[in-house]
This record gives C-alpha cells, structure tokens and sequence, in this order.
C-alpha cells in the first residue's frame, strides 16, 4: 500500500466517522422531538415518573453523599494549602461554598449519577430492546418513548436538582468539619464566610445546570438503551457508549452554561 | 381477512422478503413454515406494523397498514395479539401486571375488574396464582403460557404466533398446541403461526404456507401438505438435507 492509498483510507475513515456522528446527532434529536410529542401524556403517568424519581434519587443518594463529604473535606484542605501566604483563612467558608455551589456540587453529582443511573437505564432498556419487550409494548399499542423514556428523561431532570442541593450541603458540611478540626479555622468564622459571600444567584445557577445535566443524562442512557443491538455485548456496548457520552456532554455542556450564564446572563 | 401483496423487504444485505402474496382468511389457523433466516418473524412483525417494508401492501379488514401513522396504526394494533418466541414478558413487573398492562393502558376498567379478567386469561392458558410471581421465577413453558394470556387479554380479532414450541419439551410443547386450538375455537381468532416444527403444525394447522426465498412458495390444508409432490414442501415435511432447500 503506498501513501496515497493510506491518505485515501485515513480521508474515507474520518469521512465516515463524522457522518456517522451526524446521524447519531439526528438520532437524538428525532427521539428528543418525540419527548416532547409523548411529554404530556407520558408525565400524565405519574406512578412510573415517581417510580424512576425512586430509582434515580433515592438510589443514587448515598453515593452523592458520601463523594459530597469527602468533596468537602478535600475542597478544605486544598484550601488551606493555597491560601497559607496569601489570603487569609477566614474566606476558607466563602470559597469553599462558592465552588460547590457553582460547579462542584452540580457537576460532580451529574458525573455519580450518568455513571450510575446512565448505565442503568441503558442496560435495563437494552436488555429490553434485544428480548423483544420493546416490540412487545409497540405490539401491544403502547409507544416506548411514552411508557419507558419520558418517565426516565423527566425524573433525572427532576432529581439532579434535588440531588445537587444534597450535595451542596453535605460537601459545605465536610468542609466545616476539616476546617474546624484539622486547620484550626472556628465555626463562627466558617459560617461567616458562608454567608458573606453567598448569591442566590450562584445557587440558582447551578441548580439550572443540574436541570440540563439531568436531562442530557435522561435521553443519553434512553437513546443508548433503545440502540442496543445484538444480544449480551450490544448490551455492555450500549452502557458503555451511555456512560460515556453522558460524561463528555456534561462536561462540555457545563462549560457553554459558565459561559452563558456568567459571561452574559449574571455578568454584572 | 388479512391480504399481503408485493411484500419486500432487504435487512443490510440480505433481501429477507421478495414480493411476498398471502391471504389469511378470517377465522382460520394458518401455519407460515420455513428453514431457519427465511423471514417468517420478519413477515409477522410487518403484518402488526412492528417493521416497515421497503414495498408493498398489508390490509387488515379494510385497512391499509402501510403509510399509517402511529396512532392509526395503534388502533388497529389493539385488534392484534402476539405471542413472541421468548415471551417477552416485562421482568420489572409480576405475571398479573403484564397480563393486565394493556388492560390499564387502554380500556377504562376498575382494578377489580381488571384482576377478574386478569386471572380468568391465566386460568385459560392453566395457571393459577401466578399473578403476584415475577416472569424470572416461570418456567419456560410458564413464560410462553403466560405470554399467551397477555395477548389474549384484550379479546383479539387475530393472535400473531412467534415460534409458541421452540425452546420446549414435547409435552409442553403438546399443552402450547392444544392451548391455540382451544383458543382458536372458544374466541373463534384468526391465528398465524409461525413455526419449523412440523408436529405441531400438523396439530394446530387449518391450512399451511411454506416460505423460501423471501416469497411464500406453497400454501395448502394439512392433507394437501400430507400428499404434496413440491420438492420444496417434501424436504421441508422430511427435514432433509438434501434438496432445493440449500442450509444457509
């Protein structure tokens, strides 16, 4: 093979790599459009919504609490390192509230969660799909995205948030007890710190990406589950991709909201 | 009556159906037959609109399946019942709540109304308090049985069966058999059948439909299968390797 042939294959490679991407990118929003067309009636179903808020939060809760904690302590102890000759520790409580709320509580949440509930959902639906019981509910005039995906999609949306503010608190909480046991820092200057530099604004910011990251985690493990093909490997293959994309979208989506949100929206 | 024209239907690069012709009377017990890959879960899967044919016609009654949209085709769906080869019983749900899912789905029923109706179907196909066990706890047979009542809960016009006896011991397989028959006579269904197992196509055939080559190449009663000269027909009764038919 000469080096043109290679340059060719390499060219054709890349070529249909990003067009498959693309249709991937159709893929999802197709099934996002029908969210929104099955959205009414498939909330209207609230039994299954509650079941999968049970599945989704209340399953995921001591994972976040115990990441939260330790999130917390760490925060604390870096913080202690990097202000030692610069700032003083009385802002310990400001900085540590602020990184949580804005992006550490949220963010770190929604990467337990797409690991966790992401794969879940691909795999329970997966599994559905190559042992026919999604055929069988289409067969039985039930729509899928109806019965299976808006459920899912609407319950991650709602408990991120939920999950986020546990976050919030148990990570500010394990911050207060390394400061105040292993740096010296007293609760009355922690908790004056909190509230000096507290904004409703940073709170709401970050709650409104968990909502976002929510439902990227929602539809990827749903759009994953229901392209499962082949038997056990398409299966492992679909979590994988779910967990996967999941991550990445929530990264890159976390940094086009900072922007969005702090560059414009609450710029001043 | 159920009229399929022209069906076809290319899977990658396979053409699993060529212009397929099959009438299904209303009311009969039709047997699709053929070797293993030559299409007979694909062509069921298009006659409930499961899959969509690259060309082609499926009229149900009166109605033309091919081009209508979801909630037409819904409604037509809800005349329809399928037992799939594994079942495909819901493994988040009990054997009752299956059997009872398109129940609440779709008609207006009290949940008294709903377990009566939901025990009746089990106790139909022979199974008693199973309504509160998981589908992972059943047998295989159990599963298929349980399978069966899910598709008849709704008292269907048509039963769509996917492969009822694969994967089960002849005298199961015998009770499957016995359960369409009686089925077909007590809710006087139109069935179709799908299936590589000539004892129990002979044990609930009116008439049977030999698939190969994406087309149906030979349809006849039971008797006209018996007697048949059709080379394709007679290796398939004879499972013989030698033939027309070549293993894929």
């Amino acid at each position: 093979m000469n080096g043109d042939d290679l340059a060719v294959r390499g060219f054709l490679a890349i070529r249909n790599r990003f067009f498959n991407w693309l249709a991937e990118i159709g893929r999802v929003t197709i099934l996002l459009g029908d969210v929104g067309r099955y959205f009414v009636p498939g909330v209207r179903a609230m039994h299954l919504v509650i079941q999968q808020c049970h599945a989704i939060g209340v399953g995921s809760l001591w994972l976040v609490v115990v990441v939260s904690m330790f999130t917390g302590a760490v925060s604390a102890v870096q913080a202690a390192y990097q202000f030692s000759t610069v700032v003083p520790l009385k802002f310990i409580g400001s900085v540590i509230l602020r990184s949580v709320i804005i992006e550490l509580g949220p963010v770190l949440t929604a990467l337990i969660v797409g690991g966790r509930v992401g794969a879940s959902i691909a795999a329970e639906l997966g599994t559905m799909k190559v042992t026919e019981q999604v055929d069988a509910l289409r067969a039985m005039a039930i729509n899928p995205v109806r019965y299976l995906v808006v459920p899912r999609v609407v319950a991650a949306i709602i408990m991120l948030p939920v999950l986020t503010v546990f976050a919030d608190a148990i990570a500010v909480f394990g911050g207060w007890f390394v400061a105040v046991t292993t740096i010296g820092v007293s609760s009355h200057t922690y908790v004056l710190g909190l509230k000096q530099f507290f904004y409703y604004k940073d709170l709401f910011s970050g709650l409104f990406k968990a909502v976002i990251f929510g439902g990227i985690i929602g539809t990827m493990g749903c759009y994953y589950g229901f392209a499962t093909e082949g038997g056990a490997e398409g299966v492992g293959i679909a979590t994988t991709r779910a967990v996967v994309a999941s991550c990445v979208l929530v990264l890159i989506s976390d940094y086009v909201l900072a922007n969005v949100l702090f560059r414009f929206i609450f710029a001043s | 009556m159920i009229k399929i024209r022209g069906l076809t239907k290319r899977l990658g690069r396979k053409q699993v159906l060529d212009g397929l012709d099959l009438d299904i009377q209303t009311g009969e017990t039709i047997v699709v037959l053929g070797p293993s890959g030559t299409g007979k879960s694909v062509l069921l899967k298009h006659i409930i609109g499961l899959m969509t044919p690259d060309k082609g016609s499926i009229q149900v009654d009166d109605d033309e399946l091919i081009g209508m949209k979801e909630r037409e085709l819904n409604e037509v769906r809800k005349r329809f019942g399928m037992l799939f080869q594994g079942a495909a019983l819901f493994d988040s749900m009990t054997v009752g709540e299956n059997v009872g899912l398109s129940l609440r789905e779709h008609l207006r029923m009290s949940e008294q109304d709903i377990h009566k109706r939901v025990t009746e179907r089990l106790e139909w196909v022979g199974l008693k308090g199973v309504e509160e066990v998981k589908p992972a706890s059943l047998s295989g047979g159990m599963r298929k049985r349980a399978g069966l009542a899910r598709a008849i809960v709704m008292d269907p016009q048509v039963i769509l069966y996917d492969e009822p006896t694969t994967g089960l011991d002849p005298i199961m397989s015998d009770v499957i058999n016995q359960l369409i028959r009686s089925l077909q006579q007590r809710m006087g269904v139109t069935s179709v059948v799908v299936t590589h197992d000539m004892t129990s196509a002979y044990k609930v055939a009116d008439r049977m439909a030999m698939l190969y080559g994406g087309k149906v190449v030979f349809t006849g009663t039971v008797d006209e299968v018996r007697t048949t000269k059709d080379p394709l027909m007679r290796q398939f009764i004879e499972g013989s390797s030698e033939g027309p038919i070549k293993p894929v």
